[in-house]
Formats: C-alpha cells, sequence, structure tokens
C-alpha cells in the first residue's frame, strides 16, 4: 500500500503536471532539447531601441503575440501559456481545474507606451494633471486592468476556473519557488487536493533593464550574448534579463493516483528564511541563505547526504555566485565539490518572478530524464568557487532528489526540495 | 469554545490621518460626529485623506534606513514597528527571528518629477523610446528602483525591525490584504507558525496612486461625502485615503505562556472572487456572509466599503438585507487605503470587541446606533474592482 503521508504526517505533494516557456522556445520538449544541448536562449535587444543603454542583451520572449504589447498582456500570456501545457499533462479539466491558483508576476504599472498615447492625446495643462483627466474620461478598461496587480490572476482564475480568491504574490526573484510553496502548504493543511502555482515574467521594459542596470546588477557583455551569463565563472560581471514562464499541477499523492494520474515527481520539501542585513546584499556569513537550505531539507526530511544534484540560483552576479557557493559548502560540506551544481541561467538567463518556478520544472524534469543540464560558458572557473558546475556538457545521471535554490532582494530566499519518488 | 490554536491578535500599529496607534484611533473614533481630515486642494478635484504629522525617527531610527525609502515604505515599516512594539516583540531577538510575515504591497512612488519631464518632451519628439532611454538612463535615482518594489516593504521590515522568520508579500489590491490575514491566520491554525506580522500600507498622496483607480474613472470627485452618500455624484465614488495598518497575529497559547493581552480572537476569514461581469457579486456577499459563521444576536459590521459606485451598493444591500447586523463605514473617516483597507478593519473590529463598546454612527443620514457590548464584530472588504473578504473577530 502506498503511504500518502510524509515523515510529518502531511500529505504528500505530488506533481502532475508541468509547464514551461522561456527564450528557448514553448514547451518542455522544445526547452528540454536545447537546454541539454548547452544552446543559448540570450540575444540582442530588438524590442526597443537600445540607445544610451550599457546592456543591448536579454533572454526576452519574442516571439509570442503579446511580446510587443507591454510587461502586463505578456506576463499574462506567458503564465496561460505555461499552465495550458501543465493542466493537459496532468489530464485536469483545462476550464474547471477546481483548485486554487497561486502566481507569482513581477509588479506592474503603466506601460510609457500607454503613459504617452494618454498624455499625448490631450494638449490641456500638463504632467500628472493632464494624465488623470485623460484617464477619468476613457471608455474601456484595458489600460486599468494593465495597472492593477491582481488582474493577470483574475484573468487565469476565470480561463482555467480555478476556485476561490486567487493569490498574486511577490519575493522577488524567489517569486516562482514561493508559488510553489503556497500551493504545497495549502494541499499539506488540507484546504485543497490540487493546486495551480504558476511564476511568470514578462516584464523586460526598457526601464526595467535600466532600473537594474543602474544598480549594476546586469552583464555587459554585449558582444556575444550567448557568452554573457557565466554563472560561477571569474570573469562573470552580472545576470542576463530574462523572460519566462513555469507552472506545475501539484496534487496530493492520494487524489493524483485516485484520478489515475501520472506522478511526475514529488515536492517534498520548502524552507525559507529572511535576511536582514541589506536591501540587494547577503549577510556576510551567507547564514540566511544557509537557514534556508537546511529548512527546506528539515521539510522534507531528507538528510543532507540525500541531495543528489542542486539546480542553483546561480545568477551570474559576484555576489550571488560566491554567497551561494558560500551557502552550499556550509551545508553540505566537502562532499559540495563532488556534488553536481548546475545553472540554468547560463542559457535561458534570469527569468526573475518566473525563475523559482522554471526551474523546478527543469529539475523535475533532470530527475524523470536522468539527464543534468549543464553550466554553459564555463571557460574560466572562479578559483574561489569550487563546484562540479556540469561544466559546458551535460551530464547522464541518476537523480533521486533535487534542492533548488532561489535568492532575492529584500533579504527573500526559498528553496525548494524535489524527489523522483515518494519515499 | 477557545482552543490552544485559536489565532488571537496581540498587537495593532495604525496610522491613519486620524493619528497612529489603537489608542489614538479609539479614542477618535468614538467621538460622535467626528469631522474626517481632508486635503481637499493639492490634488482636486479629488480630495484625500492625508498622513498625519510622523516623527519617522520613533520607528525607522537610522536616517540612512529612512533615505533608502519613500513614503509609502517608510509608512509600512512605521505601522509594522507600531504593532511590534504593541506586542512586546520588537527588540525580542527570539520572538523576531521566528516570527513569520505576510505584507500585502502595490508599488511604490515613481519620481513624478521625471515622468513629468519625459512626458513634456515626448510632446516634441517623435522618437519617444529613444527619449526613454535617454533620461532615464541619466535622471533616474539608481536606488529608487528598490523603494519602489513591491516586496521591498517586506524587506525593510525585515531590516528596520529584524522580522526574518520568513517573508512572502501578496499583491492584488484589497485582494492582497484579505489574503495575507487568511493565510497567516491559516498557518497558525495548521502549528505552521506561532506568532506572524501582517498588514499593510498605502500612500495615496502621489498622481500614479490617484491614477491607478482613475484609468477607470473610480475616483468621487467635488464635494467630499461620507462613503454611503457617493451614489450619484461626480465621480466614481472613491476617495482614498493614506495609512497602514499591521497586527500581530499569535497561536493562543503562545499568546498566554508569554502573558500577552489578547485584543480579541480572530474568527473564520473568508475570501472569494466574484465574476461580476457575470453578476455574480450579491451571490458572492451572501456566501461569504454564510461562511463567517455569523453569531446569532445583534452584529456590528466594520466595513471597508470604498465608495465604488457598484461594489458598495452591493455591499449596503448585502449587510442591510441581514437584519441583526449594524454597519460602520470606516472609509467615510479614514479615507480607501487599497491593500491596507482589510488588515485596517480588522484592526477596528478587534479594538471595538477589546472596548466592550460600538463606534458611535461615522453618518448619521445612514447608519443605525448599535447598543451593548459587541461581542462579534465583522469585518469586511469587498474591492472596488475585484475581490472580496470577511472576517470574523470575537472576544478574546
Amino acid at each position: 500500500m502506498t503511504n500518502f503521508r510524509d515523515h510529518m504526517g502531511r500529505p504528500i505533494v505530488a506533481v502532475t503536471g508541468i509547464g514551461v516557456v522561456t527564450s528557448l522556445g514553448v514547451g518542455k520538449a522544445d526547452n528540454w532539447a536545447a537546454l541539454t544541448s548547452g544552446k543559448s536562449g540570450i540575444h540582442p535587444i530588438t524590442r526597443f531601441p537600445i540607445d544610451h543603454l550599457n546592456t543591448r542583451i536579454s533572454g526576452m520572449v519574442d516571439f509570442l503575440d503579446s511580446s510587443s504589447k507591454g510587461a502586463s498582456p505578456l506576463t499574462y500570456e506567458l503564465a496561460e501559456t505555461a499552465a495550458r501545457e501543465a493542466v493537459a499533462e496532468s489530464g485536469l479539466d483545462s476550464g474547471d481545474f477546481g483548485g486554487p491558483l497561486f502566481l507569482a508576476s513581477p509588479p506592474v504599472e503603466l506601460d510609457w507606451h500607454e503613459r504617452f498615447a494618454l498624455y499625448n492625446s490631450d494638449s490641456q495643462d500638463a504632467g500628472a494633471e493632464r494624465l488623470l483627466r485623460v484617464a477619468r474620461g476613457l471608455k474601456e478598461l484595458d489600460i486599468f486592468e494593465t495597472t492593477q496587480f491582481g488582474s493577470i490572476a483574475d484573468r487565469l482564475a476565470d480561463h482555467f476556473g480555478t476556485r476561490g480568491l486567487p493569490i498574486t504574490l511577490s519575493t522577488a526573484c524567489a517569486s516562482g519557488a514561493t508559488a510553489i510553496q503556497l500551493g504545497v502548504e495549502a494541499i499539506r493543511r488540507g484546504e485543497c487536493d490540487r493546486a495551480l502555482s504558476i511564476g511568470a515574467d514578462g516584464s523586460a521594459t526598457a526601464e526595467a533593464l535600466i532600473r537594474f542596470s543602474l544598480l549594476s546588477a546586469l552583464s555587459t557583455h554585449n558582444d556575444n550574448p550567448e557568452k554573457a551569463s557565466k554563472p560561477f565563472s571569474k570573469d562573470r560581471d552580472g545576470f542576463v534579463l530574462a523572460e519566462g514562464s513555469g507552472a506545475l499541477v501539484l496534487e496530493s499523492l492520494e487524489a493524483a493516483l485516485a484520478r489515475g494520474a501520472s506522478v511526475l515527481g514529488i515536492l517534498s520539501g520548502c524552507g525559507e528564511k529572511a535576511d536582514d542585513f541589506h536591501r540587494t546584499r547577503s549577510k556576510p556569513d551567507g547564514s540566511p541563505a544557509i537557514a534556508a537550505v537546511r529548512a527546506a531539507l528539515a521539510d522534507a526530511g531528507l538528510s543532507k547526504d540525500e541531495i543528489d544534484y542542486v539546480n542553483a540560483h546561480g545568477t551570474s552576479t559576484p555576489e550571488n555566485d560566491k554567497m551561494e557557493h558560500l551557502s552550499l559548502s556550509t551545508v553540505f560540506g566537502e562532499r559540495i565539490g563532488s556534488m553536481p551544481v548546475s545553472s540554468n541561467k547560463s542559457m535561458i538567463g534570469h527569468t526573475l518572478s518566473a525563475a523559482g518556478a522554471v526551474e523546478a520544472a527543469f529539475s523535475l524534469m533532470t530527475m524523470r530524464e536522468s539527464v543534468i543540464p549543464p553550466t554553459i560558458n564555463y571557460d574560466n572557473p572562479d578559483p574561489a568557487i569550487v563546484l562540479d558546475v556540469v561544466p559546458n556538457k551535460k551530464r547522464n545521471a541518476e537523480v533521486r532528489s533535487v534542492l533548488s535554490n532561489s535568492f532575492g532582494f529584500g533579504g527573500q530566499n526559498t528553496c525548494l526540495v524535489m524527489a523522483r519518488e515518494p519515499v | 469554545m477557545s482552543s490552544p490554536r485559536d489565532v488571537v491578535i496581540t498587537g495593532i500599529g495604525l496610522v491613519s490621518s486620524l493619528g497612529e496607534g489603537p489608542d489614538a484611533h479609539w479614542q477618535r473614533l468614538a467621538q460622535p460626529g467626528l469631522q474626517p481630515v481632508l486635503e481637499t486642494a493639492r490634488f482636486a478635484p479629488y480630495t484625500v485623506h492625508p498622513l498625519p504629522e510622523i516623527d519617522w525617527n520613533l520607528q525607522i531610527p537610522k536616517r540612512g534606513d529612512q533615505r533608502q525609502m519613500e513614503t509609502w515604505q517608510r509608512l509600512g515599516t512605521y505601522a509594522a514597528g507600531l504593532a511590534l512594539d504593541d506586542a512586546g516583540i520588537k527588540g525580542n531577538d527570539e520572538l523576531c527571528t521566528t516570527m513569520d510575515m505576510v505584507v500585502a504591497a502595490g508599488g511604490g512612488e515613481r519620481d513624478e518629477a521625471v515622468d513629468a519631464a519625459i512626458l513634456a518632451a515626448s510632446e516634441s519628439r517623435n522618437d519617444r523610446d529613444v527619449l526613454l532611454n535617454e533620461k532615464l538612463t541619466t535622471e533616474l535615482r539608481p536606488t529608487l528602483f528598490l523603494a519602489q518594489l513591491s516586496n521591498l516593504l517586506a524587506g525593510n521590515i525585515s531590516i528596520v525591525h529584524k522580522v526574518t522568520g520568513s517573508s512572502r508579500t501578496f499583491m492584488g489590491e484589497e485582494g492582497a490584504g484579505v489574503s495575507a490575514v487568511e493565510t497567516a491566520a491559516a498557518r497558525i491554525r495548521s502549528g505552521q507558525s506561532t506568532h506572524v506580522l501582517v498588514g499593510g500600507a498605502f500612500q495615496t498622496q502621489h498622481s500614479d496612486m490617484l491614477l491607478g483607480y482613475e484609468l477607470a474613472g473610480y475616483l468621487h470627485r467635488g464635494p467630499w461625502k461620507p462613503v454611503w452618500q457617493r451614489q450619484g455624484a461626480e465621480g466614481g465614488g472613491v476617495v482614498s485615503g493614506s495609512g497602514g495598518a499591521f497586527l500581530v497575529l499569535e497561536q493562543r497559547e503562545h499568546a498566554t505562556s508569554r502573558g500577552r493581552k489578547i485584543y480579541a480572537e480572530l474568527g473564520p476569514v473568508v475570501s472569494g472572487r466574484a465574476r461580476r461581469s457575470r453578476g455574480e457579486l450579491d451571490a458572492e456577499i451572501a456566501a461569504l456572509l454564510g461562511r463567517a459563521s455569523l453569531p446569532n444576536g445583534k452584529l456590528l459590521a466594520m466595513s471597508g466599503a470604498s465608495g465604488a459606485h457598484a461594489a458598495t451598493t452591493a455591499e449596503k444591500r448585502a449587510l442591510d438585507a441581514v437584519e441583526a447586523i449594524t454597519t460602520r463605514g470606516f472609509s467615510t473617516l479614514t479615507g480607501h487605503m487599497k491593500e491596507a483597507q482589510f488588515p485596517f478593519a480588522v484592526a477596528l473590529a478587534a479594538l471595538a470587541v477589546d472596548r466592550k463598546a460600538a463606534y458611535p454612527v461615522f453618518d448619521a443620514a445612514a447608519e443605525k446606533p448599535f447598543d451593548g457590548i459587541p461581542a462579534s464584530v465583522l469585518a469586511t472588504a469587498i474591492g472596488y474592482h475585484q475581490f472580496e473578504g470577511m472576517a470574523l473577530v470575537n472576544a478574546a
């Protein structure tokens, strides 16, 4: 008889559907083929002019209908596309999902193109006064809805028939992992048998790029875009701004098996810890990230020796990769030098609010396919970071369990532990 | 019947145009005929309820921290500090490092001068995308981004008050506040958390915050009126207010074992998403009332009604349909505080239960007196555009 409860007596949470979109393509098949052949999705920016910009490359998703329509429409389309794939795979009703929705998405703002159009549709007075006057004369809700933080989730809830008030959340670059964590927790508390967790980010506007640039967070390796994201390399110089989405259908193992669903993996642990050191930098001793990793292991009921692979946050910023190495080596000790640790971001860039969900999707596929995607662009290792980063070429390996890290501005640290089989 | 895993409220941090702290709010709101504090000129034709004078140093001692935030984050960090102080948690390392946090947040303030200059220049330029790059790369203050990011209110609370158990930020107007309280309570009831800081802040004295309503024509224009009396007046009915509300929610056993005063017990927290375009709002509000385990006998309701015509009418109709309910629309006196609206409603409900007295009418033309001791108080937030929630707050 299958045990449906975990080591703490909570319902075991299974994954029964996975969906993903990145700059490498739509869907698991295209993404996996590209990822395991070490292909980069990073390319020159064409969505807007690059005059005056220090960074002129990105991992934007340029091939969807909404790609040129602004952050809110694109984030919606990314979320819907990934969720459609995940729900279809789960075999659940795609219009009557019947569980709650947790959406990680970027904060929204009135798009500059709309701002310009509204402003220049009139010529009386100036500045905000003019915008407000034009705004109250609008007859359609389209622009308004792009500025409401709950609207993307509201539309997704309509589309998929999820239950109740959908939760839209942000934990910065850990958001995707938090969306999954919220789904896991809702099932464990017995509030539902299934949940739809999505991370989506289509917010790579000029202003977003400039904001990260002003914080010196972005790579400026413009000449050879495919080589710009180089996690754990000595000459890494920042992350590459990117877009994408990942979606998981989470179900209690019991409910999944009862309806004859295929179990694609187990979400066995979630851990988090906030950092109080600084808005963008982590505490020098790495203690919050260390605590988040340990909390995830404890939540999963696994010892550090039972993790086969780490799907790293691995942003390619000098700060993150150094601190991530410090945290991992503190938790895993000497074993860290021989344990595979790779960064999907070397190929897809940093998909921000989506990253935790996209990388959870790839972590689950790593276990299912017994193939570890490489860290590409690992030509010049950082001697201070001794890790087996699965350099440049995929590796065939039995992977029974994965730790996936997500760390973000504002002291956000969230880690997920996934397993191939229920223990 | 109380149980060790009940959710109780042990800390309240409030800021609004009426002042700061639970005592100041109680004293003001308990005065019959209290007049609202209004700012009518600065954003005419819109009226807002402005922030009171605040000495930020009292909760955010480092000037460097204050400089890293714009008013919205400062306001939330300040209100959170008030709640932590009130609960006896501030400065207690053990309690702060194990405390979970759920913040309801929108976005922070853009640089209005930079935006206005770009818009002005756009009148004579066709290469507007290039204009944008040119101005934003040279005129944006680098750290402004962090002062705007939704999750950085929580980030600043971690930095300033050392709350580091966990940190989650929910977005989505009033619904974010509802989900934040609902999730925090669920964590405590299930044993996942022993004490949680939950709340939000809204700073409306900024043109973009008004624009967020006015792109759908939601703001009331012309002379101020109480929240229930804006139907038929010019504009969309919402008068916004700056404010913040944070609560310390705690497992009953945890609170009593450290000997803390309990304001009230937080009963059922229920939420919903009516498909309003299909006319589901009336039925949804009725369904929420049905799920909120309303007690027998008369009941005071602290309504977060925004004034938005359709939602406010529907809420009034639903509450009036229940004979036992006596409603107070607190937005009449505070304005609508978006993400902070629901935590604010819950806080006011807890105060009434704790003080064993109802608030006097806030609008004599639309509200009935309530005599007696309110043993339970309902708190509501029916979103001005979407999402609905309620909670029942009971005597400790």
